[in-house]
């Protein structure tokens, strides 16, 4: 990798004050600690760990939305400061407002980065149709299916031209076949746009399918346990997830999560301080 | 009061529901459901009519509905009626939107300051159980029996709703969407126009609406105690003077003023929250 990978996380570490039932201030809860990655331009790498690891936390440190206890995160060399339109966040639950129209939902970002309002419009139909939601440009969020709604979140993030985009398990709330479809055509137009994607999820087809690496965390405090490189192959006309390739890394990446799902049930069960689980 | 009249049926009102728009109903369909939604109220205007005529209740406290109607529509030929109608009509609404105008804007700045509104929320809410009847001799003895009084009065009632409604309102607003527009790198200001007015809108109507009830029923009350006009002097008078058709007539305009009032902001209310998925 090159001296400035896109993204950056150095030694990142973060912990939470924790305040007991009787709201005593106790030791406080590393949600991550030492995360190192690093994330190339244009590249698709999948994060996946056991629930509670710290993936939404270690998220919210990419888009600048907290600070770290410890440790850097760079994006193309420089600090992450703060949220930034360099950075483009999905997350699971779409957050899409209710009261606009799918079209002024897109053009939501625009509107923070200062576009006139003509070029807000035309900029976002232009984005809604690569998510093949043209015909859907006057429907509120309520009428749409959540697989569209989904859609109408990611053109959104896509639409202010980030560098970088970050995914929160965006497909876990959506059914099976939903699902599939939405990861061929993520995978699309990440090939078409050349955006740098880091998405994270807990399915590990899921994780092996999109992502040319998939970083595997360990159990709470997260750490990254390892990276897997997935080279599958992409041209041919069937399914690369009927590839016995594809079994393969799955099963690698099974057997690496596997030991850490455990760990992460057994501590589920364990007494710890109340905590606020933002789940 | 009458808002749990008109919004019960709510699932079945077909601009409620997007699918629904294209799809005709049966005639028999909408026939029904007029049917099944005025029953009750045919029933009961037939029981007011009948019920004195049978000597089931004595016709001198209770007159046949058809005598009222006649009563009603002396006094409005009369211009009688008009003019309570209008000297309740202007009391409410002057008082409704002075509280609107103070609370909403007040809602939002305690809801905004979270110091603020932990400091003040519970007077407001000690304020709020406050029934505001117990209140009107004390606006009687500082503004007098006048107009002022009973403004003050009907401001008083409206306020809080509105006031702890808004609160609400930008309380609830989901941490999703805050979250969202703050990665967007929106600053304060522009996060709470674009985000938590408009998502507090439809808990400020909901404030607005019962503050619309409380405006017409207090009011009448205070017009009950000391007044020269109004709907409450109209029936409280009629009935010192025993005049009983012109004491119902005047409790019948009030009935319908308070339903129109409701349906009015119910109307304002759906035209701004259109975006709403139907409750339930
Ligand atoms: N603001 C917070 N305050 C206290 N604890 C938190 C906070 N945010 C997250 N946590 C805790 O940090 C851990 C990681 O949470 P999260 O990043 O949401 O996990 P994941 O997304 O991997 O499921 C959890 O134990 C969670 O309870
Ligand atoms: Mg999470």
């Amino acid at each position: 990798m090159s001296e400035h990978p896109r993204l950056r996380l150095d030694g990142v570490r973060q912990t939470f004050p924790v305040r007991d039932s009787r709201g005593r201030p106790g030791p406080p809860l590393t949600a991550l600690d030492d995360v190192n990655l690093d994330v190339g331009a244009s590249e698709f790498l999948t994060l996946v760990g056991p629930s509670g690891c710290g993936k939404s936390t270690l998220l919210d440190l990419l888009g600048g939305l907290a600070r770290p206890t410890g440790g850097r995160i760079l994006l193309d060399g420089r600090p992450v400061e703060g949220p930034g339109l360099d950075r483009g966040l999905v997350f699971q639950q779409y957050a899409l407002l209710p009261w606009r129209t799918a079209l002024d939902n897109v053009a939501f970002g625009l509107e923070a980065k200062g576009l006139p309002r003509r070029l807000r419009a035309a900029r976002a139909r232009e984005y809604l149709a690569l998510v093949g939601l043209e015909g859907f440009a006057d429907r509120y969020p309520h009428e749409l299916s959540g697989g569209m709604r989904q859609r109408v979140a990611i053109a959104r993030s896509l639409a202010f031209d980030p560098e970088v985009l970050l995914m929160d398990e965006p497909f876990a709330a959506l059914d099976a076949q939903t699902r599939e479809s939405l990861q061929d055509e993520l995978r699309a137009i990440w090939l078409r746009t050349g955006k740098t994607v880091l998405f994270i999820t807990h399915g590990i087809d899921e994780a092996v399918y999109l992502g040319q690496r998939v970083a595997v965390m360990t159990s709470r405090p997260g750490r990254i346990k390892s990276v897997i490189d997935v080279d599958l192959d992409r041209d041919a006309s069937r399914d690369p997830r009927s590839d016995p390739a594809f079994a393969r890394y799955r099963n690698r990446v099974w057997q690496e999560l596997h030991d850490e799902v455990a760990l992460a049930r057994r501590s589920e069960f364990a007494p710890v301080p109340s905590e606020a689980d933002r789940g | 009061m009458a808002d749990t009249l008109t919004r019960t049926p709510a699932p079945t009102v077909p601009t409620d529901d997007p699918t629904a728009h294209g799809t005709a109903r049966p005639l028999l369909a909408v026939g029904w459901l007029w049917f099944t939604r005025s029953a009750a109220i045919l029933a009961f205007l037939l029981l007011w009519e009948t019920a004195p005529r049978v000597g089931l209740v004595d016709r001198v406290f209770l007159p046949p509905l058809s005598e009222v109607l006649v009563a009603t529509a002396d006094l409005a030929v009369g211009g009688q009626l008009w003019a309570h109608v209008s000297a309740s009509l202007s009391r409410a609404l002057a008082g409704f939107v002075v509280a609107v105008a103070v609370a909403v804007p007040l809602g939002l700045l305690i809801a905004w300051y979270r110091p603020v509104s932990d400091l003040l929320l519970p007077l407001l809410e000690l304020f709020r159980n406050t029934a505001a009847l117990a209140l009107l001799p004390v606006f009687v003895l500082i503004l007098g029996i006048g107009e002022a009084s009973k403004v003050a009065l009907v401001v008083f009632a409206c306020t809080f709703p509105i006031l702890l409604s808004t609160v609400t309102g930008v309380r609830t607003v989901d941490p999703l969407l805050v979250k969202a527009a703050v990665s967007l790198g929106f600053g304060p200001l522009a996060l709470f126009r674009k985000v938590v007015l408009p998502a507090a809108v439809p808990s400020v109507f909901t404030g607005i609406r019962m503050a619309g009830a409380a405006s017409i029923l207090v009011l009448v009350a205070a017009e009950m105690v000391g007044a020269q006009s109004g709907l409450g002097y109209l029936i409280n008078s009629s009935q010192l003077n025993f005049q009983i058709h012109d004491m119902y007539a005047g409790i019948l305009s009030i009935a319908l003023l308070g339903v129109t009032l409701n349906g009015a902001l119910v109307a304002l209310e759906r035209r701004w929250s259109r975006w709403r998925t139907t409750p339930g």
